[in-house]
């Protein structure tokens, strides 16, 4: 029994839903964008076991990667900035606490 | 059992256990230790996919520039972290069912599914060699396109995380 294509699938599901239940459930700000690079992240192993499993003569999965780990990059940096601009506000990251368009 | 077996199973434990330990732990810093630690292994598993190349990016862009940039701001913020209240059981059994069930799914779609034999290929297409050379012919519009996304979130990142100097200007 080798590893095959089934296998590296079963730790990209693992590792995306352990990001969607964290995103669900943590009420810290940072926790949550953390739980979304793990999304990420376990989409970028999704593209390149495609890649090699599949089209192993082509190159595309791995520009996919590469994309999505630059829009990760600018992502994190605007959603640390907002997350600084709502702390100054109200003193917390509690997503809880960013109620102010709620009612 | 092969190498290749053994360095599988061993970076796939680690990831999914520091996954878990990223979700389950209350402080954020050992959050963040955690989520490094994960990425070093997802990087573990891109060298065993024959992408050597993403494996030193997703080091280098992750571990080494957006957790460090996550670590300055957790410290930033002098967080209390130990006292962070959880959601209501209501919303964790919500995530529960809302991650199990799709997860559940997807689990038995890939049960059923047959898997074509990996055919043998050179294992040096993940180097920088090759992956430059397409990405400056194929490649070179969305590459281009992504400086200035970058140029955009770099002003957009400045814009919003600057300090109000006054909250109205004309009042000195």
């Amino acid at each position: 029994m080798g590893i095959g294509l089934l296998h590296i699938l079963f730790v990209s599901i693992a590792l995306f839903f352990i990001g969607v239940y964290g995103f669900l459930t943590r009420r810290n700000m940072i926790t949550m964008l953390m739980s979304i690079e793990l999304i990420l992240n376990s989409i970028n192993i999704n593209f390149i076991a495609f890649n090699k499993f599949l089209y192993s003569d082509k190159l595309d999965g791995l520009f996919f990667t590469v994309f999505i780990i630059t829009i990760a990059a600018a992502e994190a940096a605007v959603a640390i900035a907002i997350i600084i601009n709502l702390y100054r506000n109200y003193k917390s990251i509690d997503i809880e606490d960013a109620d102010t368009m709620k009612y | 059992m092969s190498i290749y077996e053994i360095l599988f199973w061993f970076l796939t434990i680690m990831a999914i256990s520091s996954a878990l330990g990223v979700i389950l732990s209350r402080n954020p810093i050992t959050s963040v230790l955690f989520l490094i630690v994960t990425f070093f292994a997802i990087s573990g598993h891109y060298i065993l996919l024959n992408a050597q190349f993403l494996a030193i990016v997703n080091i280098i862009v992750y571990a080494g520039a957006i957790m460090v940039l996550f670590l300055f701001v957790i410290m930033l913020m002098n967080l209390n972290a130990d006292v962070e209240p959880q959601k209501g059981r209501l919303l964790q059994l919500a995530g529960v069912i809302a991650g199990g069930v799709l997860f559940l799914v997807i689990l038995a779609a890939l049960k059923s599914a047959t898997v074509l034999p990996l055919e043998k290929t050179s294992s040096d297409i993940g180097l920088i060699k090759n992956l430059g050379r397409v990405l400056f012919t194929q490649f070179v519009l969305p590459f281009e396109i992504s400086s200035v996304l970058f140029l955009s979130a770099m002003i957009g990142a400045i814009v919003i995380g600057k300090k109000e100097e006054t909250k109205n200007p004309l009042t000195p």
